[in-house]
C-alpha cells in the first residue's frame, strides 16, 4: 500500500535554514501531518513540530502547505497529485522558532488586550435568561480553534511588520464581535473600541481569513462587516450627527 | 549560563479545565500563581470533550437534584468510587457551570432560556450543559479568558498584568522538588529552546490529565503521558486503582491519520453493523444472559428495531461499552480481525448517502477530512480505544491535598477516586471545575499557613543532572522506538480485557523497556527537540504502565474499566479494597487499602435492594458508618 512521497521541509531556527528533501512512505488515507511524523520517528529525530489533538479541535498544526496556510491533521496527501513534491514551511506571518514552529505569542499578547466579558453586576449565577437565536450568534465567532491562521494570512500584517503593534487582527475581530454581539456583556463601545484601538479600520475586507479558517467562521461577513458598518452608522450618519448636536444642544 | 528561577506562592502543572480553575482560585484568594502548560495556552486536552458538562441544574427535568446525580455518578462508578469525591462533585457541579455563564461562556438555551441540558447514558435526567459538540473547547476558552480577564484587573492594580498570574508555555516539568519533606518547588525545560528553569513554590497543584499514550491505540493527544501520575509518584504521592480505565469500544484503527478518534455510539444506534474479516455479524454471539431479553438474537429482528422499536428487540450493536469492547477483542483475538487489529464498521450498506450526512454530519466530515474515509460507501475499521484513566493521585477531598506530601494538590483526570471504577459521560468537565476550585482553594490554605520552603542547590543540581544525561549518551536506545514497544505492550498485555499470565508477561517486559530506558540517547540540541522530549515523557509512561499491570494484576474479579478474562463477574469483597500504588526509586509497589464507608445519610440515599448488589451482607447490615 505505501508509496514514496517526495516531502520538502523547511529546516532551520532564527539565524538561518533551508529547504530539505525527503523520501517518505505514505499510506492510503494519510494526512500531512502523519508523513511528518514518520519523518521525524524515521530520519529527523529533531525535527519540530507543533501538534496536539490531531483532529482539528485544537488548532496547533498550523503551517504552510505549498505555499497556503493550512492545518497539517486536516490536509490529505491525496488531494495532492501524485508524484508531486509537497512542500511544507511555517507560518510566514510569525517569527520562526526552529523548523515548522513559529512564535504566535504575538497572538496572546493581543488577546490580553481586548477588553473582557463584563457581566451585569446585579444578575446572581444561574438567573442569566437567553434565547437560543441571541447566543448563536457569538456561538458562531466562540468555534475559533485558536490556529492563527486567520492571523497568518491577513496581508495587514502579512508581509507588514510594522503594522502589528496597530492590528489586532481577524481573530480578534471576531472577540470583539462575539463580546459585542454577547445578549449579556455590558460593556459600550467595543466596535469604537475596535476600530480605534485595535486596527478594524486597517482591514480592507479582502476575505484571505475567512477562506483559511478551518471552523467556516464567516469572519468579515458576520464580524467585521457588521462590525464596520455600525461604526460607520455611529461616525457618519447624517441623521444620527445631527441628533447628537441637537441632543447636545438641549443638554446646554 | 545562570538558571532562570521564579518564585512562585502557587504553582499550577497543567492548563486544561482543572488546571485553569485552580489557577483562577489561588489568584483570587491573593496569592501568585504560575501556570505551566506543554502546549501552547489553550490547547489541552480539554478541547476534545464533546458531550457535555453533567451537573444537576434541573432545567429540564426538575426533578433532578444532587443526590440523583449521586446515585447515578455511584452506579456508573460500581460504587468504587470515594463517595466523599462523588457527593462534592454532585453537590458543587452545578455552581460551577453557572459560574462559567458569569465569566462569558454560552452555553445552549431551553425554550424558557435557562442553560439547556442533554441525556447521556447512565444520567438518569437530562442533566449535560453544552455547547453543540465542543463543549470542552467552549470550557477551556472561558477559562482561559478569564484569566485574561483576571490579568487586565491586576494592570489596572499593579501596574503588571502578569504580576499574579502568568502562563508558562511550552515548557515541561521534570522533577517536583521537595525540601525537608514538603514541596518546595519544580524544576523543568522550556521546550523551545531545551533551557532549564526552576519554579520555587511552597505548593504545587497537579492537573496533567491522562495517560492514554501509555497505549497504541488511544482518543488522546501527545500530551496524555501520564505525566503528573509520574511526578507525583516520585514525589512521595500515591496513586489509587490504577488498574481502572476506559476504552471505548469503536475507536478507528485505520488508517493511522485517524487511530484512536472516536466514532460516536450514535454510528451504531443509526444502524451500524459490525462484521469480523469472515463477514459475520458476530455480535449475535456475544449476548450476555442478563441481556437476552432486550437484544434481538437475529439479523432480522435486529434490523426491524430501527423502523419499530416497540415490536422488537435491540441490535446487539448497542450493547453496553463494555460488552462491545469485549467482543470486538475476542474477534481480533480469535484471528477474525483486520490486519490494523479491528473489525468492520458499517453504516453504508443500510442507509442512503443522503440519509448518513443528514444524521451524522460531523462523523462524515470527520472521516472523510482526517482520514479521506468516505463512510457513506465504505466500512470503517475499529476497536477498543484508550479513552481515560479513573486512578490518579490520592487525594484528601475536601482540599485535592495529595495524601503524604505536604504542598502538593492534584486534581483533574490526573486525581483518582472521583469516578471509582467507571466514568458516567459528561463527569469529567464538571470533576475539573469543582476540583480544579478545590485543589486552588486548598493550596490557598496550605500557602497561608506554610509560609516559604526554599530550594537548595544540591535538589537543583540532581534535576539539572537528569535533564543533560541523554545527550551524553552516545548510541543509546532510541526513546520512538521504546514509545513503541511500550505501547505494543499494553495494547496486547494490560489492555481491556486481562489474565494473569500476560500480565505477568507484562510486567517483566515493562520492566526490562525501563532497564532500556535509562539508556536513551538523544540525537540533535536542545532547541525544541521532540526526541528529546519524548524521552522523559517515556520514563512517565513507563511509571503508568508498571502502576496499572500490577494493579491489575491483583484486582481478582472484573468491574468497570478492568475485566479479567480469568476472573469475569464483580466480586463485593473486592469493591471494600483500593489498589495503593507507591514507588520506591527503583519500582512501583501496590498494596490493598480498604475504601472509605459510605456513611450512613449517603447510604440511606440508596433502595438497599441496590446495594445488595454490591455490597456483602455485612457491610448491608451496618448500614453505613456514622
Amino acid at each position: 500500500m505505501a508509496r514514496k512521497l517526495n516531502l520538502r521541509i523547511w529546516r532551520g531556527d532564527s539565524d538561518s535554514g533551508a529547504l530539505q528533501d525527503v523520501q517518505v512512505d505514505v499510506n492510503e488515507g494519510e494526512v500531512v501531518l502523519d508523513v511528518i511524523h514518520r519523518v521525524q520517528a524515521t530520519q529527523m529525530g529533531d525535527l519540530a513540530v507543533r501538534w496536539n489533538c490531531k483532529a482539528g479541535k485544537c488548532g496547533s498544526c498550523s503551517m504552510e502547505i505549498n505555499g497556503k496556510p493550512r492545518l497539517a491533521c486536516m490536509t490529505q496527501v491525496a488531494s495532492y497529485p501524485e508524484g508531486e513534491t509537497i512542500t511544507v514551511t511555517p507560518l510566514r506571518t510569525f517569527p520562526v522558532i526552529k523548523d515548522l514552529v513559529t512564535d504566535v505569542s504575538f497572538n496572546y499578547k493581543k488577546a490580553m488586550e481586548i477588553p473582557a466579558y463584563a457581566h451585569p453586576a446585579d444578575l446572581a449565577p444561574g438567573e442569566a435568561r437567553m434565547e437560543q437565536i441571541d447566543v448563536e450568534r457569538s456561538q458562531e465567532f466562540r468555534k475559533c480553534i485558536e490556529c492563527f491562521l486567520c492571523q497568518n494570512v491577513c496581508h495587514v500584517i502579512r508581509d507588514h511588520e510594522e503594522n502589528k503593534k496597530s492590528f489586532a487582527g481577524p481573530r480578534f475581530f471576531i472577540r470583539i464581535a462575539e463580546l459585542d454581539m454577547h445578549p449579556l456583556d455590558i460593556l459600550k463601545n467595543r466596535k469604537k473600541t475596535a476600530q480605534e484601538e485595535h486596527g478594524l479600520g486597517m482591514c480592507n475586507i479582502t476575505k484571505c481569513c475567512t477562506e483559511v479558517c478551518p471552523e467556516h467562521i464567516r469572519i468579515t461577513d458576520n464580524a467585521i462587516i457588521p462590525m464596520k458598518e455600525r461604526v460607520v452608522d455611529v461616525k457618519y450618519d447624517p441623521a444620527r450627527w445631527l441628533g447628537s448636536k441637537i441632543r447636545r444642544r438641549e443638554g446646554i | 549560563m545562570t538558571l532562570e528561577r521564579h518564585n512562585y506562592d502557587v504553582l499550577v502543572i497543567g492548563a486544561g479545565g482543572a488546571g485553569l480553575r485552580a489557577a483562577v482560585e489561588a489568584r483570587e484568594a491573593g496569592l501568585r500563581v504560575a501556570i505551566i502548560c506543554k502546549s501552547l495556552f489553550g490547547k489541552a486536552h480539554t478541547v476534545m470533550a464533546e458531550g457535555g458538562a453533567a451537573a444537576s441544574m434541573g432545567n429540564v427535568n426538575d426533578k433532578d437534584n444532587w443526590m440523583v446525580h449521586f446515585r447515578d455518578t455511584m452506579r456508573g462508578g460500581k460504587f468504587l468510587n470515594h463517595y466523599r469525591m462523588a457527593e462534592l462533585h454532585a453537590k458543587e457541579a452545578p455552581d460551577r457551570i453557572w459560574e462559567l455563564e458569569v465569566w462569558g461562556a454560552l452555553f445552549d438555551r431551553t425554550k424558557e432560556g435557562k442553560i439547556s441540558q442533554r441525556n447521556f447514558g447512565g444520567h438518569e435526567y437530562p442533566r449535560l450543559a453544552h455547547v453543540g459538540d465542543r463543549t470542552g473547547l467552549e470550557l477551556i476558552r472561558t477559562m482561559q479568558q478569564r484569566i485574561v480577564a483576571l490579568q487586565q484587573q491586576d494592570g489596572r492594580d499593579f501596574g503588571d498584568m502578569e504580576s499574579h498570574i502568568k502562563v508558562f508555555a511550552e515548557l515541561t516539568i521534570t522533577d517536583i522538588l521537595k525540601e525537608n519533606g514538603k514541596v518546595s518547588g519544580a524544576y523543568g525545560y522550556w521546550r523551545e529552546t531545551g533551557a532549564e528553569v526552576l519554579f520555587e513554590a511552597p505548593a504545587v497543584i497537579i492537573a496533567t490529565g491522562g495517560v492514554g499514550k501509555t497505549f497504541k491505540i488511544t482518543s488522546n493527544s501527545w500530551e496524555g503521558t501520564g505525566d503528573g501520575h509520574a511526578l507525583a509518584l516520585k514525589a512521595g504521592a500515591n496513586l489509587v486503582d490504577m488498574e481502572f480505565l476506559q476504552f471505548h469500544p469503536t475507536g478507528m484503527v485505520w488508517p493511522p491519520s485517524v487511530r484512536g478518534i472516536l466514532v460516536t455510539e450514535s454510528v451504531r444506534g443509526e444502524g451500524g453493523v459490525l462484521t469480523n474479516t469472515n463477514g459475520e455479524r458476530f455480535m449475535f454471539n456475544y449476548i450476555p444472559e442478563v441481556f437476552k431479553k432486550m437484544y434481538a438474537d437475529n439479523e432480522e429482528e435486529a434490523d426491524r428495531w430501527y423502523t419499530d422499536q416497540d415490536n422488537n428487540r435491540r441490535p446487539p450493536e448497542l450493547l453496553p461499552r463494555d460488552e462491545v469492547a469485549r467482543a470486538i477483542n475476542s474477534e481480533v483475538k480469535a484471528g477474525r480481525g483486520t490486519e490494523h487489529g479491528g473489525v468492520f464498521l458499517d453504516v453504508s450498506k443500510r442507509l442512503s448517502a443522503e440519509v448518513i450526512k443528514k444524521r451524522l454530519p460531523s462523523m462524515w466530515h470527520q472521516f472523510y477530512e482526517l482520514a479521506g474515509v468516505d463512510i457513506t460507501k465504505e466500512a470503517m475499521e475499529v476497536g477498543p480505544t484508550c479513552h481515560y484513566v479513573m486512578g490518579g493521585v490520592e487525594v484528601e477531598p475536601d482540599t485535592a491535598a495529595a495524601i503524604g506530601v505536604p504542598g502538593l494538590f492534584a486534581a483533574g483526570e490526573v486525581a483518582g477516586g472521583m469516578h471509582g471504577s467507571n466514568r458516567l459521560g459528561g463527569n469529567s468537565l464538571t470533576d475539573l471545575l469543582v476540583f480544579g476550585r478545590r485543589a486552588g482553594a486548598g493550596a490557598a490554605e496550605y500557602v497561608k499557613s506554610s509560609g516559604k520552603n526554599p530550594v537548595s542547590d544540591s535538589a537543583i543540581a540532581t534535576a539539572a543532572a537528569k535533564i543533560q544525561a541523554p545527550f551524553d549518551r552516545e548510541g543509546g536506545e532510541n526513546s520512538y522506538s521504546l514509545h513503541a514497544e511500550l505501547q505494543e505492550i499494553t495494547h496486547n498485555l494490560v489492555g481491556i480485557i486481562r489474565t494473569r499470565t500476560e500480565l505477568e508477561d507484562a510486567i517483566v517486559k515493562i520492566a526490562e523497556i525501563r532497564k532500556r530506558s535509562a539508556n536513551v540517547a538523544v540525537s540533535g540540541g536542545r532547541k525544541f527537540n521532540p526526541g528529546f522530549h519524548l524521552a522523559f515523557d517515556l520514563d512517565n509512561m513507563l511509571l503508568v504502565a508498571e502502576s496499572t499491570a500490577k494493579s491489575a494484576i491483583k484486582r481478582e474479579e472484573s468491574r468497570g474499566g478492568h475485566t479479567r478474562d480469568d476472573f469475569p463477574g464483580m466480586n463485593n469483597k473486592w469493591r471494600q479494597i483500593n489498589h495503593i500504588s507507591s514507588f520506591d526509586g527503583t519500582q512501583v509497589h501496590v498494596r490493598e487499602q480498604a475504601l472509605p464507608v459510605l456513611p450512613k445519610e449517603l447510604f440511606d440515599l440508596f433502595d438497599v435492594h441496590e446495594l445488595e448488589k454490591y455490597m456483602t451482607t455485612e457491610e448491608i447490615a451496618k448500614g453505613g458508618s456514622n
